[in-house]
């Protein structure tokens, strides 16, 4: 392995700049995951336009900083508050408030930073491993492989949502369709923009992601926030005790290896990596009685989990361009705004971007555990700010926030026709994220495609004869069928069961 | 998958301890199967009148062709379907509130380029505040002097955003 490149990513990001930028966005991060209403994906929505006045390295290491600072945020809530900031945190809720109840609210909390931290850093160690394989495979990869890994994506994250797999799948067929809006490339015609000059270059992802995100988010909010009061609380000895270690170490350890693993898969990441650590905890554990009454192991395994998850879902992103969730999506869409191509060949002709990336995790979880823990006490003083007074600022935010990236009050209508289209998502039970993913991989989708079948000369049977892209095209039918052939084996496994 | 059934038994756990609003009966799921139709018919349509090319040199409307009937095969079987789902909200009464949001939002739109955006900044923070936040007077006032010359000052003296203004 070439250790050059590493080492100039490493002295990128310890430029005076750029490691304000990691300490900014870890802090914004934290702030936001405490503060009520917004999770990491719409926070980073929403700061969005904040990238343009930056150079591409500072712009990804602050928004990694404040995505993986929000993953840490949501877990203050959890422990202290019961209110998961995000999915991936829910489960953190179970024992981490139930210590909260027992007075251990300190020991939850500085277990959980001590667990992110490892399982954070442990990540990005195997990280700088495994991704430049990684790259260095998918070099040889043409048009029609990156057809059948888009396809591959879009699937994925469709069916390992957390909603219904069926409305997944249409939000994200929508989404691949908002994406075709503006001139086709190929032809130069102008296709869905109903004579509307704003969008004749398409829909601006900015726009869309601040909209669907952001504003959708904060409308949806506006009808819960009043029947939740939020109710204030002590936190003293935020330290834990050596014994407190010691039991939580093994499943830290374990959080950490699920969560790397499971990150790298499209469509689950860190959500089903915490559910996944804690079910594996309690069928280790030698009384599983304990879990829901305030073991520590429940809230350390989910915590490594879900931060370890957060670092290695960059992989597939990073290196092959395709992002792994939501939050990568968004990620993917900011690159693609400041003119960065995320692939295989970004560690090629962008080593100081990819391994400036990298290395700001390592800082970024060092600053993380330096101030979690010391901080503690700020973040239960600004868990009492409510709801009600943050709304109107983000929402201001947000509204003047899209006008400053091309000055235009044509984005500040599309960005609140796309907060009602949030909104309504949402009620009627179809899940953002899928969307969002799609639109981001609808171009290159599409391009690729259309490339594909100019190289085949119309024959769609290209894509199984070529070796690489029919490996790939039988993992998609895998991905596609495997869960259906699970189910049907389940319920005629219990249809038997209840029979016999 | 046993892993997997504890899982899912995490996850009904969960359900059942969140105090989620009440669902919206299968007419939400099946309105929206039909609007989600509706939008695959029209992408259809368009689509052919874009040209379609050929399989070899696929037109621009080729790809969204193919979008537009899977958007309609799909929502075909969630009008079908649309008994079983749960996870639609019931809209009710508190729906008005992010109604009146969307409102205050349009609203800022029309006046932001007339008045500028002191004003209309200062409707929104405080019909924000003081109605759907259900904030005392004094907290909605103060709260939307200081938001308005914050932002006054991030965006117009600092970020040098030139956006339209009264001052």
């Amino acid at each position: 392995m070439d250790f050059g490149p590493m080492l100039q990513g490493m002295a990128t990001v310890l430029e005076p700049q750029n490691l304000l930028y990691c300490l900014l966005g870890v802090v914004v991060g934290m702030l936001v995951g405490v503060l009520p209403g917004l999770g990491p994906t719409a926070t980073i929505a929403i700061l969005l336009p904040v990238i343009y006045g930056l150079d591409p390295v500072s712009a990804i290491i602050l928004l990694a900083g404040i995505y993986y600072g929000a993953q840490y945020g949501g877990t203050i809530t959890s422990v202290l508050l019961r209110l998961p900031g995000e999915a991936s945190t829910v489960v953190t809720v179970f024992d981490g408030f139930a210590m909260t109840r027992q007075g251990r609210a300190g020991t939850a909390l500085g277990i959980s930073a001590i667990a992110s931290f490892i399982g954070g850093t442990g990540a990005v160690i195997l990280m700088s491993i495994v991704a430049p394989i990684i790259a260095r495979f998918a070099l040889d990869f043409g048009p029609p492989e990156y057809t059948i890994l888009a396809i591959i994506g879009v699937v994925l994250v469709a069916t390992m949502g957390n909603g219904s797999r069926l409305k997944a799948l249409i939000a994200a067929v929508i989404g691949l369709v908002l994406a075709t809006v503006g001139r086709d490339i190929f032809t130069g015609q102008t296709r869905f923009t109903f004579d509307i000059l704003e969008v004749s270059d398409g829909i601006d992802f900015v726009v869309l992601a601040m909209g669907i995100f952001g504003v959708g988010e904060i409308l949806y909010n506006l009808e819960e926030s009043l029947t939740k009061p939020r109710s204030p609380i002590s936190v003293s000895n935020v330290w834990p005790s050596r014994k407190d270690v010691r039991e939580a170490s093994g499943a830290i350890g374990r959080g950490s290896v699920i969560g790397f693993l499971l990150g790298i898969l499209p469509g689950g990441g860190a959500t089903l990596a915490s559910l996944a650590s804690y079910a594996t905890e309690k069928k280790v554990a030698k009384d599983p009685s304990r879990f829901g009454r305030g073991a520590i192991q429940g809230v350390a395994a989910p915590e490594a989990a879900n931060n370890a998850a957060a670092t290695s879902s960059f992989i597939p992103m990073l290196t092959l361009g395709i992002p792994a969730n939501a939050a990568m999506a968004v990620m993917l869409g900011a690159l693609l705004i400041i003119g960065v191509k995320p692939g295989p060949t970004m560690m090629e002709t962008n080593p100081e971007l990819f391994w400036g990336v990298v290395n700001s995790m390592y800082i970024g979880n060092i600053l993380l555990i330096i101030l979690a823990i010391p901080l503690v006490g700020l973040f239960v003083r600004v868990l009492r700010i409510r709801a009600t007074i943050l709304a109107p600022i983000t929402v201001l935010i947000t509204l003047l926030g899209v006008y400053s990236v091309a000055n235009s009050t044509f984005d500040i209508l599309l960005v609140i026709i796309a907060g009602v289209l949030g909104y309504l998502m949402k009620k009627l039970g179809f899940e953002p994220g899928p969307l969002i993913l799609a639109f981001v991989l609808g171009k290159i989708l599409e391009d690729t495609l259309r490339q594909s079948l100019r190289l085949f000369d119309g024959n769609v049977a290209g894509f199984v004869t070529r070796p690489i892209s029919g490996t790939l095209f039988a993992l998609l039918v895998l991905v596609i069928v495997g869960p259906l052939i699970f189910a049907w084996i389940r319920r005629s496994l219990s249809s038997t069961k209840k029979e016999g | 998958m046993s892993a997997d059934d504890s899982t899912e038994a995490l996850m009904a756990e969960l359900l059942v301890e969140e105090d989620k609003a009440p669902a919206g009966g299968p007419w939400y799921t099946r309105l929206s199967a039909i609007v989600t139709f509706g939008v695959g018919a029209f992408v259809v349509l368009t689509s052919v009148g874009l040209g379609l090319g050929e399989v070899s040199e696929p037109g621009p409307g080729m790809w969204p062709l193919v979008l537009g009937i899977a958007v309609m095969v799909l929502s075909v079987v969630l009008l079908v379907r649309g008994h079983v789902f749960t996870d639609t909200e019931k809209f009710s009464k508190s729906t008005l509130l992010p109604l009146i949001g969307v409102a205050t939002l349009v609203a800022f739109w029309v006046l932001l380029p007339m008045i500028g955006f002191e004003i209309p900044a200062a409707l929104l923070v405080f019909s924000w505040l003081r109605w759907l936040g259900r904030e005392s007077w004094r907290v909605s006032i103060i709260g939307t002097v200081l938001t308005v010359a914050a932002f006054y000052l991030v965006f117009v003296t600092a970020l040098g955003v030139p956006i339209p203004r009264l001052i």
